[in-house]
């Protein structure tokens, strides 16, 4: 034991400056990347609905169609001005729309499920000319000159068209010379009836006193700015060609998401706290290593969400508090081996060798059954279950390469120095237990 | 500490006879008692309300009354009373929904949430959700049969369903609801806990290596499972204690929205934690047994009919 072998100060300070390196790096980008991290409507509010797509005439849609009911969908969506909807095909016939952080979900609601099949009809219910009509993005919401009510000015492909329907509806005796225009109309609907309620099911039914001939017409009947500018936008985003139904909807107020995601984070910062001291108590030294490679480790996790522009739930935040205490495991099963070889009489440079050779298969094995979950996870579940699937494979990825590389690396610098030769302390095993070769 | 001397193999019918009446209980729960099924897999639509003040039951069946909407007995939580959620049997479509919610915001003066789901969904909802432990464990097995050998597989994969059954034998018990992500709660045990299964089974083929004489009899098999689970111990305890301290800071410090989700893994990861070392292992040295004298006997035979 008297021989006093040289020590490397030099890895100690690559050590040292490797933490620092590491501390500037997080200390500024931490802020932009947590100001990128997309939240999920479960944690700032919002609604998500599935709907079942069928066609106008209640067959099942072909992927083209369906697509044409997404481009139209978003359209929509943006008229209502929400950033970063999304919108996905599933199992070939549903359509899910996720829309966080929404102002007036029951506007937005009504906006996506309404058709928006304009038609202009007779009194018999005759279809005399639709939507596709129109000029596509020529709706826009204008002022009577007389009455000051809010009307749709639109502009029509064919002039000559209107004017033979307008000519047509002209020569039927009054008071049944109306050009009537429906929303969505449906067989079961007809003027007769609904002209004698008081809110009729149509926008509107102008009689028509001469031939009109010309590319501007106007919708008037309109009740309110707003029904204006809802039906301006409908137009404009053209009209689905498809049916939705809703078979699976949820909407979260904003104070609920946010209280949820307040609460989460801080039984977050206390679950990790708890594991900081655990790792400390038990392992000394390389549970202090732990925790940096632990610091790097939520660091990473979070960088890799957002690169992959992944959608932060609240069962996300759970997978990745969740992580942390798997992501320890690895050291863990490390730290413990060392412990065990350092015990076997071992010196601390070769327990450290044979703890991290002998216990990287065991990690490996049981980090991939874990991913095997999440994989599955992630195929079979819905939003919210795919949000966590997907924290979890990227946090297990992670801590595989903070806990295993990152780790072992620090812990070489220090141990390669020799300065731990005669301190097993540092590791956690005590003098006394330690067999004699 | 006492498990440095615990034999777990001699011990282990105590804990198979403990597994078995769990599971049994189980079973007979799951007939009785049923599971809670949440809105996911039973259809109809679910309101949630988090106000300032504390709610009273009264003026949230009274909201639902004036729109003339059935419904079940609305539950409260929170510190102080000031969440509310309420199941109603029918399947609101968004009109309704608009409706609720607007009724909701001028009684409560929050927004409250409100999820529906339609029988179809819930159905789909149910068969993916099964479908999903069924795969998981399938791949899990074959990974653990490439990795290790047969009989390890088969001992993990049983130790594995006891778990995911034990975790749905405490939600029917206590009748706590069953929504998806407890589906995930489920999966994320299935991963994680044959964790320290392999922990121990890797260090059980370490040690056969290291062996140099063929094992002939069942105390020398029970040895060496007996090391193998007392080397490894302290990691599979720790391990699991490291997560355990992160689940147990989200069901006491959490939001509520995920409470089943932390009571479902916190129950995982004790019950895996124990059938990692108390059923695994003493249940493969028993199946390896059997294996052995199996194997030696055909020997026998075979060398009989030889001569």
């Amino acid at each position: 034991m008297a021989k006093k072998s040289k020590i490397f100060k030099g890895r100690i300070a690559a050590f040292f400056l490797i933490l620092v390196i590491l501390a500037v790096v997080i200390g500024f980008t931490t802020k932009p990347i947590i100001n990128n991290i997309k939240l999920g409507l479960d944690l700032q509010g919002g609604f998500e609905v599935l709907y079942n797509v069928t066609t106008i005439d209640g067959k099942k849609p072909n992927s083209e169609t369906l697509h044409e009911a997404v481009a139209a969908i978003n359209r929509r969506i943006n008229a209502l001005g929400v950033s970063e909807p999304q919108i996905s095909i599933e199992n070939g016939h549903q359509i899910r729309v996720q829309l966080a952080g929404i102002k007036d979900q029951a506007k937005a609601r009504e906006l996506l499920s309404t058709t928006a099949h304009l038609t202009f009809r007779d009194y018999k219910d005759r279809l005399m000319m639709d939507g596709t009509e129109i000029i596509p993005g020529s709706a826009k919401v204008e002022f009577d000159s007389t009455t000051n009510a809010p009307v749709v000015a639109l502009k029509i492909k064919h002039p000559e068209k209107f004017a033979k329907i307008t000519k047509e509806v002209l020569n039927i005796s009054p008071p049944n010379n109306v050009l009537v225009i429906w929303l969505d109309w449906h067989k079961g609907l007809s003027y007769q009836n609904e002209s004698t309620k008081d809110h009729p099911a149509y926008i509107s039914a102008p009689q028509v006193h001469e031939v009109l001939d010309r590319k501007d017409i106007m919708i008037t009947g309109l009740d309110s700015v707003e029904e204006a500018k809802n039906l301006a936008a409908l137009l404009n985003a053209g009209a689905l060609p498809v049916k939705m139904k809703e078979v699976y909807s949820t909407s979260v107020g904003a104070q609920l998401g946010q209280h949820a995601m307040t609460k989460t984070v801080t039984a977050g910062v206390i679950g990790i706290a708890a594991v900081f001291l655990f790792m400390l108590l038990f392992y000394r030294f390389g549970g202090f290593i732990a925790n940096i490679a632990l610091i790097a480790y939520i660091w990473l996790v979070l960088a890799v969400f957002v690169g992959l522009q992944a959608v932060l739930t609240l069962p996300g935040i759970a997978a990745l508090i969740l992580g942390v205490g798997m992501a320890v495991d690895a050291n863990i099963i490390t730290l413990e081996r060392i412990k065990e070889e350092i015990r076997w009489g071992k010196s601390v440079r070769s327990a450290f060798k044979a703890g991290n050779h002998r216990s990287f298969t065991t990690i490996f094995d049981s980090n991939l059954t874990t991913i095997i979950a999440g994989a599955v996870m992630f195929v079979y579940g819905t939003s919210s279950v795919k949000g966590f699937a997907v924290m979890l494979i990227v946090s297990i990825l992670a801590s595989f390469l903070t806990a295993v590389f990152f780790a072992r690396f620090l812990t070489w610098l220090w141990v390669s120095s020799r300065i731990l030769d005669h301190r097993p302390g540092w590791f956690g095993v005590r003098k006394g237990d330690i067999r004699e070769l | 500490m006492s498990f440095k001397s615990f034999d777990f193999v001699k011990h282990r019918n105590i804990f198979f006879g403990l597994s078995i009446t769990l599971t049994i209980l189980g079973i007979i729960s799951l007939i009785f008692l049923r599971l809670n099924l949440g809105i996911d897999f039973a259809s109809g639509t679910r309101v949630d309300i988090m106000a300032k003040h504390a709610i009273s039951i009264d003026k949230v069946t009274a909201t639902l009354d004036h729109l003339g909407l059935k419904y079940e007995r609305p539950t409260l939580s929170g510190s102080e009373h000031n969440i509310a959620s309420v199941r109603l049997p029918k399947v609101l479509d968004h009109q309704e929904v608009a409706q609720v919610k607007a009724a909701f915001k001028k009684a409560f003066g929050v927004d409250p949430s409100v999820s529906t789901v339609s029988p179809q969904i819930g159905r789909d909802l149910a068969k993916n959700a099964f479908w999903a432990v069924l795969i998981s464990s399938l791949f899990i097995i074959v990974y653990v049969w490439i990795r290790f050998e047969f009989l390890q597989g088969l001992a993990a994969i049983i130790a594995l369903l006891h778990d995911a059954f034990f975790i749905i034998t405490v939600f029917s018990l206590l009748h706590i609801e069953v929504n998806i992500i407890f589906i995930a709660a489920v999966l994320t045990i299935i991963g994680y806990s044959i964790n320290d299964t392999i922990v121990t089974f890797d260090r059980i083929r370490e040690n056969m290596r290291l062996r140099k004489k063929k094992i002939k009899t069942f105390d020398e098999l029970a040895e060496l499972v007996n090391t193998s689970i007392r080397q490894t111990i302290v990691r599979s305890i720790n391990t699991v204690m490291t997560v355990l301290l992160t689940v147990v800071a989200l069901m006491i410090f959490g939001s509520t929205e995920i409470r089943t989700f932390t009571i479902a893994l916190f129950v995982g990861l004790i019950c895996g934690c124990y059938s990692s070392i108390f059923i695994a292992s003493p249940l493969w040295a028993v199946l390896k047994f059997k294996y052995i004298t199996r194997e030696r006997k055909k020997g026998k035979k075979s060398a009989e009919s030889l001569t």
